[in-house]
């Protein structure tokens, strides 16, 4: 009978995962330490690559000047790693790019939390779920080839790709992140806060800005420090769309982040030459920027968690 | 013989962090008899069932002194923890059903142990939901969702789940929470019936319960024993004021 | 006309009424805020779409790409792009769910369990292009895997790893304890009932999660420029075989994201539609896996078991 069959085979399969445990477990334990193997070995590869010449870096040049010749046009002369207009980029886009991410996100997720019901709320959150999905090369294709004539159009400038392009590419990726997670941190703070505030005789609009947004304030700052990681971390769109100058640029100048440094230029270097290794020390820069503010923000949500529960 | 010590614990403390859940308790228990447990609400009774199948384990924060032999052995020294769990059916006040079919709820354990014969498998589910008083209900629906039962079915499914072992002990605490009057006295029924063949614990908040079932009873307060006797004795003549003040429903 | 009506008292006053005006403006603010980012999007997926439509087609899904793509089809990178995926999946989702049970079935509450966490959160934060650095120092250089596509996925593994663990284990975390507690009451060892019962009513979650890994790895550029992606390879896609499978795990390959970035940025003289081509596959793609993950949360969600 093939119920005998299936049954007996059930019970031979169970058997053998049951003699396996040990091994199993061991497979498991390893798998759960693994997390911390990457991203040792991250840190490891990443200094490694630029361990030959960190103790050669001219720190002041790197920070503070803005001249970067990693190829002098006249051979005789010394390639120059002044970073400050490459490290200027990154945090020009951050900062523009915030500005217009976080009030946008801050007032849809208000509005997911607070205002929209039903079917409205589960079609924006779905709509927002499909914003994140984006990948950062359709943001740089749209900067490039969609956005640049408009910005040039709109506000009548020559170059379409600087760093109100960049900046915009940046906040459309940045605010689905921004939306899910304030909308979180509104959520925790309790109802009771809300009817307390509203039958004290609070206009809705008043309850939000005098109650809860000050209960949520930590989860809100977790989501302005994510945003801004997203944005110091960001790759493809910022190098498609900004330009790619290094310089103390405006808003409609070129610019250049450190993100897109190393995209453009890794492939015109040989492995292990200094060029290569300068692209490493930004690599080191960004990756403890990143790495600090997303521990922190991390911490600053649990935080928000352990309180309300 | 009778007075079998199938059940001893010995000078047993167990604290959660700083707050001390049972303090030194000593008593044992006669194999093949029903003894009741009652007390008020934190007076220690599910810690103390835990002690017994050593899933106190899964707190992490308690800490267990003094000893709990099973038929002379102490279980903490048992190596294979499971054997001695698939010993002890645990029937807990929350109805759980599994997220799987009728049947698969009740065949779980045996199949956990190896069991897969499909034929033994078919005549230990019947024989438990019998025994559980459910049987009449579900025969028709062996392979719907245990989940979907209403709670004093579910209940008796829990139980038909720690019979399914054939336990020599059978730890049951509060049990009737959720079952209908007539059905808890044909689950009684049924206890007693058992006894032959196990050992049962019965943690209860219905005095009259124990009154009817148990052979011997401990009176629990405050995480220590207030008074341990024969069920009988206890009724008729309590030593300790606070015993006959709870027998009587005096305490709260 | 009609006789004056006597005030009613609760009629708002002229301060309180303000306070109502004042909702009203907020209130459709920031409907104008969550509109401002949905409706830009929409009207820009619909233009890329129109535009791309002249080369949209069977053919030109697959069809190889003519000389520096600017004519042809996109088959070799769309070809790339799955066995990108499918390699990396391969790799990160054992790992990553045996991680996700690990996080939430085993490990004690301890200081190395904190670190873990720890560790998967400052994996997510790495950014991209510092993931593709490791990809070149580690499996490039290190592992002399050369840039090939074992290298890439290798790459967009380990960036996808946090996707992977926090999925399963909000998934497992969903399952109620009282379960646990009743199998373990019944004897069942941690591992058995992880296996019949706290796995199979989580893998709608896991599987939510999987779906979002190759989601992301479809898309992700920065993290393959480097590790394996070329802009043209010389492969005779003659044979049946080699159309279906035209790389080797050690053989450079295209991608779509990587096709787009040289369509769009790198090639004078490209037709309009050629560039809007290759964008409206990918993002057709992406928003298809993703509406999958969405559907199937919502189809689980609705026969949940208990």
């Amino acid at each position: 009978m093939a119920d005998g069959k299936t049954s007996s085979i059930r019970a031979l399969g169970s058997r053998l995962l049951d003699r396996a445990e040990p091994l199993i477990k061991g497979v498991i334990y390893v798998s759960g330490w693994s997390s911390i193997l990457f991203v040792a070995a991250i840190f490891f590869f990443i200094f490694k690559e630029a361990a030959p010449v960190l103790s050669s870096v001219d720190w002041g040049s790197f920070f503070f000047e803005n001249r970067w010749i990693p190829n002098p046009a006249d051979e005789n002369k010394a390639p120059s790693y002044g970073a400050a207009g490459i490290i200027y980029g990154t945090f020009a886009i951050t900062v523009v790019s915030m500005l217009i991410a976080m009030p946008l996100g801050l007032a849809a997720a208000v509005y997911i939390s607070e205002f929209a019901t039903g079917k409205t709320k589960e079609i924006l959150k779905i709509l927002v779920e499909l914003l994140a999905a984006i990948p950062s090369i359709i943001w740089g294709f749209i900067g490039l080839v969609i956005m640049s004539p408009i910005i040039q159009w709109v506000f009548g400038v020559e170059v379409g790709v600087n760093l109100f392009n960049a900046s915009l590419m940046v906040a459309f990726m940045a605010i689905p992140l921004i939306v899910s997670i304030s909308e979180d941190s509104l959520r925790a703070v309790p109802d009771s806060y809300r009817e307390a505030a509203l039958a004290l005789g609070a206009s809705r609009w008043e309850m939000i800005y005098r109650v809860l947004f000050p209960a949520a304030k930590n989860g809100l700052l977790a989501a302005a420090m994510l945003g801004v990681g997203r944005a110091v971390g960001e790759t493809m769109a910022v190098w498609m769309a900004s330009g790619g100058t290094e310089q103390f640029g405006l808003l409609f100048d070129r610019v250049k982040a450190m993100t897109a440094t190393i995209a453009s230029e890794m492939k015109d270097t040989a492995h292990g030459d200094e060029h290569y290794q300068m692209l490493f020390v930004i690599g080191i820069v960004l990756l403890i920027i990143c790495v600090i503010i997303n521990v922190l923000s991390d911490l600053v949500i649990k935080g928000v968690k352990k309180k309300h529960s | 013989m009778p007075d079998h010590h199938h059940i001893d614990f010995r000078n047993v403390t167990v604290r959660y962090g700083n707050d001390i859940a049972l303090d030194g308790l000593d008593f044992h228990v006669r194999k093949n008899t029903i003894f009741g447990i009652v007390g008020p609400a934190n007076s220690g009774k599910t810690t103390l069932l835990k002690c017994i199948n050593r899933t106190i384990d899964f707190t992490s924060t308690a800490s267990v002194d003094g000893r709990v032999r099973i038929d002379g052995e102490n279980v903490r020294e048992i190596k294979n923890v499971y054997s001695l769990r698939r010993r002890i059916g645990m029937v807990f006040p929350l109805p759980v059903g599994l997220p799987l079919s009728i049947y698969e709820n009740v065949a779980y354990g045996p199949r956990r142990a190896g069991i897969h014969d499909k034929g033994q498998l078919d005549e230990i589910v019947e024989r438990c939901l019998k025994q559980s008083v459910l049987w009449d209900e579900v025969k028709d629906r062996l392979h719907s969702l245990g989940t979907k039962l209403s709670g004093g079915q579910q209940q008796r499914l829990t139980l038909a789940r720690a019979l399914s072992l054939e336990p020599e002990i059978l730890c049951l605490d509060e049990f009737s929470i959720a079952i209908d009057p007539v059905t808890t006295m044909k689950i009684e029924d049924v206890l007693v019936n058992l006894r032959e063949k196990m050992t049962i614990i019965l943690v209860t908040n219905l005095i009259q319960q124990a009154q009817r079932i148990a052979d011997d009873m401990m009176f629990l307060n405050d995480s220590d024993i207030v008074e341990i006797g024969p069920t009988a004795e206890l009724f008729a003549n309590p030593k300790h004021t606070l015993t006959a003040k709870y027998l009587s429903g005096e305490m709260g | 006309m009609a006789a004056p009506r006597a005030q009613h008292p609760f009629t708002a006053s002229s301060h309180e009424r303000t306070k109502l005006f004042r909702e009203k403006v907020a209130r459709n603010l920031m409907l104008v805020a969550a509109l401002a980012l949905i409706v830009p999007v929409l009207a820009i997926i619909v233009y890329l779409f129109y535009k791309a439509s002249p080369v949209l087609s069977f053919s030109y899904i697959i069809d190889d790409p003519g000389p520096m793509g600017k004519s042809g089809g996109i088959w070799l990178p769309l070809m790339g792009t799955f066995y990108l995926v499918l390699t990396s999946l391969f790799i990160v989702a054992p790992i990553g769910i045996l991680a996700g049970i690990y996080l939430n079935e085993y490990a004690p509450d301890n200081w190395l369990t904190r670190a873990i966490g720890m560790a998967v959160t400052s994996l997510a934060g790495v950014p991209s292009i510092v993931h593709a650095m490791f990809g070149v120092g580690a499996f490039v250089a290190f592992m002399k895997m050369g840039e090939s596509l074992i290298a890439a996925a290798c790459t967009i593994a380990v960036m996808t790893i946090p996707v992977i663990v926090t999925a399963t284990r909000e998934a497992l975390a969903a399952v109620p304890m009282s379960f646990r507690e009743a199998c373990w009451n019944m004897g069942a060892t941690k591992w058995q009932t992880t296996r019949t019962i706290v796995l199979p009513n989580s893998v709608s979650g896991i599987l939510t999660g999987v779906i979002l890994e190759v989601s992301r790895a479809a898309g992700e550029t920065a993290p393959i420029l480097f590790t394996g992606a070329a802009a043209s390879v010389a492969i005779n896609t003659s044979s049946l075989d080699r159309k279906l499978v035209p790389y080797d795990l050690d053989d450079k390959f295209m991608a779509l994201s990587y096709h787009l970035y040289m369509v769009a940025d790198k090639i004078a003289g490209m037709p309009e539609e050629m560039k809007f081509g290759v964008a409206a596959v990918l993002i057709a793609l992406i928003l298809s896996i993703n509406s999958v993950s969405i559907a199937l949360r919502s189809w689980l969600r609705s026969r949940k078991k208990w």
